[in-house]
């Protein structure tokens, strides 16, 4: 294929011939001489302490090389924060935490041993209650970027907002609606579980691991461990999954490495088993959220509110946008969004597809359809009708804009038009059967951090370099789609380099901003190469030609609004005898600029919808709130969307390229698409039933007769 | 997992007496229940006796009609036999509907009946749990309710039996055989699980040792129009919320035959022996059905948490009658 | 406790010894490293280290090696025939049935195991006809045949019509 055409060419992925065959090297797969083995140690009290700690049984088992607790842990140089240290002290601040180590010859003795230890603990109270009348919620602050910025919410973003006045607003409504939703915690599970092999010597600290940003990562750990990063090599060309679990939290990495500082220059194999996963990588919060909606006679909206309460941790405080869109929706003169945090002893929580958008949205989106059944109005005009010029909080144009067209689209290709206004809509063999919509944005930001390499040779082969990450999200064939066709040569004389920290600097993989990024940097870099070769006469010398370029700016990011829109359609059969819930049909169209790749595309889009179905349907941690635990911490008793669970999806890109986010055209695509499925999913439910269910999940008990 | 040694039995009698003499030991068989709960320690054995290529692994006809079904038979052979599938349907479908193709291939029939309950308090070995260890109260009980028991439950614990197959096993009025420290002997289904106000830590009569040959599914013409219906949170892959079992059989409009057996609502697979008394005779109709599974749930003793399940497997037991007695006209 | 066991794994015999404790997903990847198989729960409850455990499909994780000595393993990486691959495998990655690919090496061999078991007739809890002598593999039998092996990325919608482009074939 040659350059041009490359970007928008349906290519399958190039590490897909890896790994049909399993051949493709995950985190823990490395091959590496005589590992040794770390088991983890949690504590299974929520809140307290460690008073005492007797290792004599382990230390004793044959073939256990070490036992590692707060009391002999290596004392970091970062130890604050409890998503990257671990064992820093005896204080426990939610169950499920590091409190210590085994290290082993076999991964049998190690996790035999680790059960060996008997740790005594002094107890506190738990308080995981999560209530909207709690008397000491608190407004976050500084949780942009988990800390490391300022800015309220971690997308940067203000906790509160209003445009002018809201109680004024809804005091001159005609119609209102005031409804409060909830969605539960809510957890990643990648396929591939959290996995470190960290390899110590004196000078080269290398660690395999399972990351959405090698770099980050290293950045992480070289603070943490106070040396240099120059030391620290973070290798992760291929992960299995992550969903925002990979990002951020790193104490299994942490933990790694400090079972590698105790058997210098052997490599420690970690992986975190799957129960583990509940309380260590990160969650998605849960919410309860109160949308106040009001319109004029003809269904305008006049005032729109949007208040949240989540929940965060005592140990670390996170909060996210939930609100965020809900600021650019829908249009309404007076408006106001607020956040407010339940802090708890829980784990912590952190980023997870979608993270605000996906719970705010499934807020929004019901109550945007029970307000339009209210009104006697169609869904689908109801929305239309409120569709705003331009940003409403801010007032920025949109650098692109087709919700419109996507409600369109999607109408016409699910045939909305034969959709009976009336609950019950239809029934089949015992089957209640009905339709609904929601809407999706996300926005498509662009991270600084990102540099890439470019290196022809003489043979015309170019490699390019960026510590990008794959996280199924087809980054091996995208970039190099978007190399090629910037550099105008064939994708196959493209050699990517990824997830290596000896490539140039990238962002993580996350905020759906992949492609703005990486692609955005490579496509500069090819800009410059071209211009080198042009300066050579077009010949490349003997030697090789090399650029590497920055991430430009972009001029236009004070000047548009830049999301990402999409319009869901679910079809949904409810059992009148058992509330049983099926969706054999979803539909989704998007607004995402200029598909880079319409076959990876599409699989992250329906792989995004899926998991909406998940969301709506089966996903909630069931907390104990006695002992603060996740009661149902296995893949058997945290359910997700298994095969059978998924019926007909269809996904449809508009043909619509952004002319401002990036030189390719292209918004995000990883994130668009989980937002709106559930509130699609609850409308089609409740068109179905007439049973309106405001708290996800929607599990049969809440269509029961 | 605690270190243990294994062994392959060579003969039936040195591994019952082998798992008889030693508390420490246990049988093996496919192991997808017991090593999965020795992973997390809620199980440690130290000597394990596998038995899987001891006992039969035949499915042979009865004399009088019916089939013997060795102890070893796969879980997914006993769903594809064709005498299954034919005479007793609701018992492929329970199966069927039970874990995944790849689990069933490995599953035994044997150790369907003795895989323990999937109770959440049961499988995390810090939470007390009287199923597990005696004496440390129920954890479940003001806990997490969704999974638990609505029928027979008790103080000491209100865990379900997970299986599928044994619900249709119950409905069938199917026979175990087993062979003990004691000799041989047979055990109804109905009769193999011991209730939890007897003490929870046992699951079922059998003594330490005891090892299942086989079981015996009686001849039962009413079976061959039988089906099997699990209620679960998830399309598949997942064990019941509610399952029923269900046979019946009309005569000029009247209820002259009935079998019903429920899942995921007790320690056992709860025969509906109360509501199959009420159906006998009455016209079959909707009401009635409706009457005898109101009548059977009349003892149910449901949590909160779990009060969803009383109308659920009404619901579900009226739906199936409702569904075979159309299907039957 | 070691015990010395032989394992024929993708058609090659290895000769090992194993602690009684080491699963066969454990044996493979751990001692004699072949990864193809992967581990997702260790439960029994995700498919991805799904294998052929003489001749039918089994998931590993469950299974003790000292159990399985002698048996006949095959991994996802034992389909293919050196670099000619399994129409299985060709057919996930046209239809592009996989993400991360984390699960797909467990779901590829559950695919392949469940065509053999379709041929031979076995019904699943979704059959509408128990005791049918053929098995129409439409898309509610494969979803129904391949739950046991979840994938997170959700690359399901891709996967039946992957499967079922094998089984017309
Ligand atoms: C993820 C998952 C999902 C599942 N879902 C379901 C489901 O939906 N429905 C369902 O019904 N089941 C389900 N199961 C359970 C599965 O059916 C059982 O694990 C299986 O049937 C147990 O059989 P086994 O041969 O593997 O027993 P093993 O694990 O080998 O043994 C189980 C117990 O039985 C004893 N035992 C075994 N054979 C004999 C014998 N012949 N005589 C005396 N004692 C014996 C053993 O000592 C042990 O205590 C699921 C399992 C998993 C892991
Ligand atoms: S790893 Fe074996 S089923 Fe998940
Ligand atoms: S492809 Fe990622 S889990 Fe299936």
């Amino acid at each position: 294929m040659s350059g041009r055409g490359a970007v928008g060419a349906p290519l399958d992925r190039v590490e897909g011939h890896l790994k049909v065959r399993g051949a493709a090297t995950y985190a823990n797969e490395w091959p590496v001489e005589n590992p040794a083995y770390l088991y983890p140690l949690l504590s299974t009290i929520a809140s307290g302490r460690v008073t005492g700690v007797d290792a004599s049984a382990a230390t004793a088992e044959p073939g256990v090389l070490g036992v590692l607790t707060h009391l002999n842990a290596p004392k970091l140089a970062w130890p604050n924060d409890p998503e990257v240290a671990a064992l820093q002290s005896g204080e426990v601040a939610f169950h499920g935490q590091f409190v210590g180590a085994v290290v082993a010859e076999s991964i049998e003795i190690a996790r035999y041993a680790a059960g060996l230890v008997t740790l005594e603990y002094e107890k506190r109270p738990v308080d995981v209650d999560m209530r909207a009348d709690r008397d000491d919620l608190l407004k976050p602050q500084h949780a942009a970027i988990f800390g490391s910025q300022p800015g309220d919410l971690q997308d940067g973003s203000s906790a509160d907002s209003a445009v002018g006045d809201f109680e004024a607003g809804m005091d001159s409504a005609i119609h209102t609606l005031d409804a409060t939703y909830s969605t539960p915690i809510q957890h990643h599970h990648p396929l591939e579980p959290h996995t470190a092999i960290a390899v110590w010597t004196d000078d080269e600290i290398t660690l395999y691991c399972s990351s959405q940003g090698v770099h980050l990562h290293r950045t992480l750990l070289a603070n943490a461990f106070g040396i240099d990063a120059s030391r620290i090599r973070v290798i992760s060309p291929h992960v299995g999954g992550a969903f925002g679990s990979k990002v951020f939290p790193v104490t299994w990495a942490t933990l790694a490495f400090m079972g590698a500082q105790l058997v210098p220059g052997r490599p420690v194999k970690f992986a975190l088993t799957r129960q583990q996963m509940f309380t260590l990588v990160g969650h998605r919060p849960a919410t309860i959220q109160r949308i106040r909606l009001g319109a004029d006679a003809d269904g305008r909206l006049v005032a729109l509110g949007h208040d949240v309460v989540q929940e965060t941790a005592r140990a670390k405080q996170y909060a996210e946008q939930t609100v965020a869109a809900s600021r650019l929706m829908y249009a309404a003169p007076h408006r106001r969004t607020t956040t407010r945090i339940a802090t708890l002893d829980l784990p912590v929580p952190t980023i997870m597809r979608g993270p605000g958008e996906a719970t705010g949205m499934f807020a929004l989106e019901s109550a945007m359809d029970e307000f339009a059944v209210s009104m006697g109005m169609d869904p689908i005009e109801f929305r239309v009708l409120n569709e705003p010029a331009v940003h409403p909080e801010s007032g920025l144009p949109f650098s692109s804009r087709h919700l419109v067209t996507c409600l369109r689209e999607g109408s016409r290709r699910f045939g909305w038009e034969h959709r009976a206004p009336a609950t019950p809509a239809r029934s089949e063999n015992g089957w209640l059967i009905g339709t609904g919509v929601a809407s999706s944005t996300y926005p498509s930001p662009r991270l600084p951090g990102n540099t890439a390499t470019i290196r022809v040779g003489a043979d015309g082969r170019h490699t390019v370099r960026i510590a990008a990450a794959d996280i199924g999200t087809g980054t091996w064939t995208t970039l190099a789609q978007i190399a090629a066709e910037a550099l105008d040569v064939a994708v196959e004389d493209v050699t990517l380099q990824i997830g290596d920290t000896d490539h140039p600097l990238a962002s993580s993989a996350g905020f759906s901003s992949g492609i703005n990024c990486w692609g955005t940097t490579i496509h500069a870099a090819a800009g410059e190469l071209r211009a080198a070769l042009n300066e050579n006469g077009g010949a490349v010398p003997d030697e090789g030609l090399e650029v590497t370029t920055d991430i430009p700016d972009n001029p236009y990011i004070a000047q548009y609004a830049m999301y990402s829109f999409g319009a869901q359609f679910a079809e949904v059969r409810v059992h009148e005898d058992t509330g049983e819930v099926r969706v054999p049909r979803l539909l989704g169209v998007f607004d995402v600029g200029r598909v880079i790749n319409p076959k990876t595309a599409r699989s992250q889009l329906l792989g995004g919808m899926t998991q909406g179905l998940s969301m709506a349907l089966h996903e909630a941690a069931a907390i104990d709130p006695r002992y603060g635990h996740v009661v149902n911490n296995d893949l058997g008793g945290y359910h997700f969307a298994a095969n059978a669970d998924v019926g007909s999806i269809e996904v449809h890109c508009l043909e619509e390229r952004d002319p401002y986010v990036n030189p390719m055209g292209s918004k995000g695509a990883g994130e668009v698409c989980i937002v709106g499925t559930a509130a699609a999913i609850a409308n089609a439910v409740c068109h179905a039933t007439g049973i309106r269910v405001r708290d996800l999940p929607i599990t049969l008990d809440k269509l029961l007769r | 997992m605690k270190p243990f040694t294994y062994q392959r039995a060579g003969d039936m009698s040195s591994a019952v007496a082998t798992v008889a003499e030693r508390p420490e030991a246990s049988f093996l068989a496919g192991g997808t229940n017991l090593v999965d709960l020795m992973k997390m320690e809620v199980l440690t054995p130290e000597l394990l006796v596998d038995v899987r290529h001891l006992v039969s692994h035949q499915i042979q006809d009865l004399p009088g009609g019916g089939l013997r079904i060795g102890a070893g038979v796969s879980n997914s052979e006993l769903a594809a036999d064709r005498r299954v599938r034919r005479g007793y349907p609701m018992l492929s479908q329970a199966i069927l509907a039970g874990a995944s193709y790849q689990l069933r291939n490995l599953a035994t029939v044997g150790g369907n009946f003795l895989q323990r309950t999937r109770c959440m308090y049961f499988r995390d070995v810090t939470m007390p749990c009287n199923k597990r260890e005696p004496g440390t109260g129920c954890s479940a009980r003001d806990g997490q309710q969704r999974d638990l028991a609505i029928l027979g439950a008790s103080k000491l614990c209100v865990a379900t039996h997970p299986s599928d197959m044994a619900v249709a096993m119950a409905a069938l009025d199917a026979v175990v055989h087993t062979v003990g420290p004691a000799g041989e002997r047979t055990v109804p289904v109905n009769r193999l699980y011991r209730s939890p106000s007897d003490g929870p830590e046992r699951d079922t009569v059998l003594d330490r040792g005891e090892l299942i040959t086989a079981v015996e599914i009686p001849a039962a013409p009413i079976a061959a129009r039988s089906r099997y219906r699990k209620v679960r949170d998830r399309a598949s892959y997942a064990f019941a919320l509610v399952s029923v079992a269900a046979a019946i059989e009309v005569g000029d409009g009247a209820v002259s035959g009935v079998r019903i057996a429920l899942g995921g609502v007790a320690h056992r697979p709860w025969r509906a022996t109360t509501a199959e008394r009420e159906l006998f005779g009455m016209p079959a109709t909707e009401e009635s059905f409706r009457a005898a599974a109101e009548a059977e749930l009349a003892a149910a003793w449901p949590l909160p948490g779990n009060a969803f399940k009383v109308p659920l497997a009404r619901n579900t037991v009226v739906g199936m009658l409702r569904a075979l007695t159309e299907e039957a006209r | 406790m070691d015990q010395e066991i032989t394992l024929r794994v993708d058609g090659k015999e290895h000769t090992l010894t194993v602690d009684t404790r080491t699963t066969l997903l454990d044996a493979l990847r751990e001692r004699l490293g072949i990864t193809s198989a992967k581990k997702g729960c260790d439960h029994g409850q995700c498919g991805a280290c799904t294998v052929l455990l003489d001749g039918r499909r089994a998931n590993s994780c469950l299974v003790l090696a000292v159990a399985n000595a002698g048996a006949e393993v095959v991994t996802a990486a034992g389909l293919a025939d050196g670099d000619e691959l399994h129409p299985m495998q060709r057919s996930f990655i046209s239809h592009d049935a996989f993400q991360c690919g984390y699960c797909t090496p467990g779901q590829i061999v559950s695919a392949v195991a469940m065509l053999r078991e379709a041929e031979a007739g076995w019904p699943s809890v979704v059959s509408e006809d128990l005791d049918a002598d053929e098995v129409v593999l439409d898309h509610g039998e494969i979803a129904e045949r391949m739950s046991g092996n979840l994938c997170r990325c959700a690359a399901y919608a891709n996967i039946v019509p992957a499967i079922a482009e094998v089984a017309r074939s």
